[in-house]
């Protein structure tokens, strides 16, 4: 019983850790699937949970912060917009210099507002998302085997989490039953037949970082106002590039996305688990190592496991009618 | 009187310092097969995508069925009854033919009911109109020439009532044409109007009501079809009198320079594209091949040229073996002596954002006239390329441009005149005049003959039955992966064609 319990807590904590991530590749999964390349999640992110950490400390209230960081991480996918779709800009330019800012602009702005060095207030639980404790929790807590994964695993966490994981069946929804979805799909693909079939390429590519701003927004969220109580600096720590590799990793699929995200999610989780416990054979890990993991397993995996991962075929390409 | 479907006054359009239509004035008859011809570069994809709203006009008036109209966006244009079949074609390759067609045009927000809806609407088309695709096939998967129709079908489903086809045939085998063309009588006679562009004056002769001609932008002048004859027109097109078949002396065949023997080669998929082909090449003669696209001829293209690697069989280049598996160092193939044309220009024969001068001398930049000690001698290239130039008439006459701004024709004869003023002993040419006008067909051909008189071994590949019959002195047809006949340049067509299809076999058994 004692390891069902570690698994029960190993796994409890995969969710938590594995819900930015897939916020923040669904995000990249709509930009990306419309031919934007955005390598700025990272920096939409952080933006977003500094924004979130922000205005839920001035105003007291969780979805004053949501709102906040929905507004910011949307107007900085307006940024990236503007600048990959309406200049033709480099898209990895303009993605690399919103993580530049974003780092920047928060620190600078935290210190100047609130004077904790660059973090912001320590936030009490109503201006955050507590957990949620769905109905019979306790009372079924006892049952054998499936209380505990009732009451632990699907039960107590916040509501971004059941969000992040709705969004799953909501993209795939989008992008395969909808009009919408259609002609994502098919701006990414080839933007002069969407253009030649009567429909707006800016537009449609538009609306598509708009999504990405918004799933964004609600990522940084989550790691101020869910998982922390409050921001602080550069707390993406690098989880906008890691939800890069899960979408490559995935395919730009959204439920493939969901399984890549929970695996990162996983190792996150065990490294944290294992951490200064040595193990059988192999003796202490070093934790930079279990840290790395996820990079490594994307690059050997896709090297030869998952066969060839093949982008959107327009994507970080700016279209160009008139040479 | 039959009312005018269209009205342009005054079309102009510049790209940057490129003015590709000047002051266009065009008036074509609600009902009529309207053909639109002229050079590579004329300037007609550039008109009719400004009729289709892809393009905006710097100046001038456009009138659908009387009314001005501005026509700002391709939707515009859907809205008026204007549906287009580019010649580089719109679709997305890894979507279904369903959704192809109905993107753009699916109705509701959501897809479950529009797509049934579509879906039965498309079977009707396809039935109506002899245009029979799978619905639910992938773009990727579908050969050309059912591409085309996904296009047509596509204008037909938004209820196109003028639809534009920008040289729909250059990718079509004749049966295919043949097809096309009953369809657009079809169409005709339920009273739509049809704009074809094309560069085949055949195809004009055989199917248009009126002909209009471009020249460098400018639109030249408009026929009636019945009223006027090839001749008058390909000369209205490049200016001056042109010879629309070659004229050639008998070939005096020397030594086998380039023999192909029991030659099988496997695609990426592992399908046997080439299957146990063997051939001769001699000195002072051209041997075609003649045969429908993807009957393997650019495989066995790829194979002789050391691209790809062949499962079996062996290539000797003047006595001496190739490389066949796939590693062939090109610049060694050079030195031995083989010039290689190849098929696609755009992806092989030329880097395209190079200027004109790197492009001419690109594959040969070892030589030592192009070197000066370990460095390039640019102005040596540069003087190169400018006697190619003016030895080809590569038009404009600039070395310095980049080439992705040289029309289609241009860009093939840059690859000619490298290829071929590199004295090579075998010249292995793929498709030289694909989408090329009449004038530099012309030009191309007779260059071809010459290669021919002076000694050198020429293997013409190409899908354009004319082309292999006028300038081969043996014809091989190729037909899935074989060589299924060799036949003098008497041949007719008709015995061609059937062997080009794989009947011949059938015929002989009955
Ligand atoms: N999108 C573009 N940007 C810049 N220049 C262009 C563009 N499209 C065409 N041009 C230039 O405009 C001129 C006319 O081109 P266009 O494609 O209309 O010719 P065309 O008559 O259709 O020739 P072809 O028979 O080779 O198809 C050419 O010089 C071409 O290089
Ligand atoms: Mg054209």
């Amino acid at each position: 019983m004692d390891f069902f319990t570690t698994l029960i807590l190993v796994l409890d904590s995969t969710v938590r850790l594995s819900v930015p991530l897939l916020l923040a590749a669904l995000a990249g999964l709509y930009s990306e699937r419309s031919g934007v390349f955005d390598i700025g999640l990272e920096g939409k992110m952080l933006a977003g949970a500094f924004a979130a950490g922000a205005a839920a400390a001035v105003t007291g209230s969780a979805w004053a912060g949501l709102g906040a960081a929905v507004l910011v991480s949307v107007f900085l996918a307006l940024v990236h917009g503007f600048a990959s779709i309406t200049h033709r800009g480099n898209q990895i330019v303009s993605g690399v210099a919103i993580n530049f800012i974003a780092a920047g602009a928060t620190i600078i702005l935290g210190q100047a507002w609130f004077r904790q060095g660059g973090r912001t207030p320590s936030l009490p639980g109503d201006a955050r998302f507590g957990a949620l404790h769905l109905p019979f929790a306790d009372t079924l807590r006892d049952v054998p085997f499936l209380g505990p994964i009732y009451a632990e695993l699907i039960s107590g966490h916040s509501l971004l989490v059941y969000l992040a994981f709705l969004f799953v069946p909501f993209t795939w929804w989008v992008l395969f039953r909808t009009r919408f979805g259609l002609r994502l799909r098919a701006v990414g693909e080839n933007p002069a037949a969407v253009d030649t079939a009567g429909i707006s390429v800016s537009w449609l590519r538009y609306r598509a970082v708009m999504c990405t701003g918004l799933l964004t927004g609600l990522a940084g969220t989550y790691l101020s106002l869910a998982q922390n109580a409050g921001f602080v600096k550069d707390m993406t720590a690098g989880r906008g590039f890691i939800a890069l590799a899960a979408l490559i990793f995935a395919k730009w699929r959204p439920v493939p996305v969901m399984f890549a995200c929970l695996l990162f999610g996983f190792l996150d989780a065990f490294a944290i688990r294992i951490q200064g416990t040595p193990l059988p054979l192999i003796g202490q890990v070093p934790v930079q190592l279990m840290q790395a993991l996820p990079y490594i397993l994307t690059v050997v995996l896709l090297a030869g496991f998952i066969g060839k991962a093949i982008p959107p075929r327009a994507g970080g390409v700016p279209y160009v009618k008139e040479r | 009187m039959a009312h005018t479907a269209i009205e342009l006054n005054g079309i102009s359009k510049s790209f940057g310092a490129v003015h590709a239509n000047r002051n266009i004035d065009l008036k074509i008859t609600a009902g009529t097969i309207h053909g639109i011809i002229g050079e590579n570069g004329a300037g007609k994809s550039t008109l009719m995508s400004i009729l289709y709203g892809f393009y905006q006009a710097d100046s001038g008036r456009i009138q659908v069925a009387g009314k001005p109209a501005s026509i700002k966006t391709p939707s515009a244009a859907i809205a008026l009854g204007i549906g287009m079949v580019h010649q580089h074609f719109m679709l997305v390759e890894n979507f279904t033919v369903l959704e192809n067609v109905m993107l753009g045009a699916e109705g509701e927000a959501l897809l479950n009911t529009s797509i049934a809806k579509a879906r039965d609407e498309l079977e009707r088309l396809e039935r109506d109109y002899g245009l029979e695709v799978d619905p639910d096939a992938l773009i990727e998967d579908l050969p050309v020439g059912l591409q085309q129709r996904v296009e047509i079908l596509k204008a037909l489903y938004r209820g196109a009532d003028i639809l534009i086809l920008d040289e729909p045939t250059g990718v079509l085998t004749p049966a295919e044409a043949d097809h096309l063309f009953r369809i657009l009588r079809q169409l005709k006679e339920e009273g739509k109007t049809v704009i074809l562009i094309t560069h085949k004056l055949r195809e004009i002769m055989a199917i248009t009501d009126n002909v209009s001609v471009m020249r460098q932008g400018a639109m030249v002048a408009t026929r009636k079809t019945a009223e006027t004859t090839v001749e008058e027109l390909a000369e209205l097109m490049v200016g001056r009198h042109v010879l629309l078949r070659v004229e050639k002396g008998e070939g005096r065949a020397g030594d086998v320079m380039l023999s192909v023997k029991n030659l099988t080669v496997k695609d990426s998929r592992g399908v046997t594209m080439v299957d146990d082909v063997s051939f001769d090449v001699r000195a002072g003669e051209i041997v075609g091949i003649a045969g429908v696209a993807g009957n393997g001829q650019s495989q066995l293209l790829e194979a002789i040229t050391g691209v790809r690697q062949a499962v079996s069989g062996t290539v000797t280049l003047d006595g001496t073996p190739v490389e066949l598996t796939g590693e062939a160092d090109p610049v060694d193939l050079r030195k031995r002596g083989m010039a290689h044309v190849p098929e696609d220009r755009h992806h092989v024969g030329l880097v395209l954002p190079f200027e004109e001068n790197e492009n001419a001398m690109l594959g040969y930049h070892w030589q030592d006239k192009y070197l000066k000690g370990p460095l390039l001698d640019i102005e040596a290239i540069r003087d190169d390329a400018r006697r190619k130039i003016e030895k080809y008439d590569i038009r404009p006459a600039d070395c310095r441009l980049k080439t992705a701004n040289f029309s289609g024709g241009n860009q093939q004869k840059i690859v000619l005149a490298r290829e071929m003023e590199q004295d090579p002993k075998v010249l292995i040419v793929g498709q030289p005049t694909r989408g090329v006008d009449v004038g530099a067909i012309e030009f191309i051909h007779r260059r071809l003959i010459d290669m021919r008189d002076q000694g050198k071994a020429v293997l013409l590949v190409s899908v354009e039955l004319d082309e292999i019959r006028s300038l081969s002195d043996r014809i091989l047809v190729m037909f899935a992966g074989r060589v299924v006949g060799e036949r003098g340049p008497e041949a007719t067509e008709g015995e061609l064609g059937l062997l080009m299809a794989g009947v011949e076999k059938k015929e002989a058994a009955e």
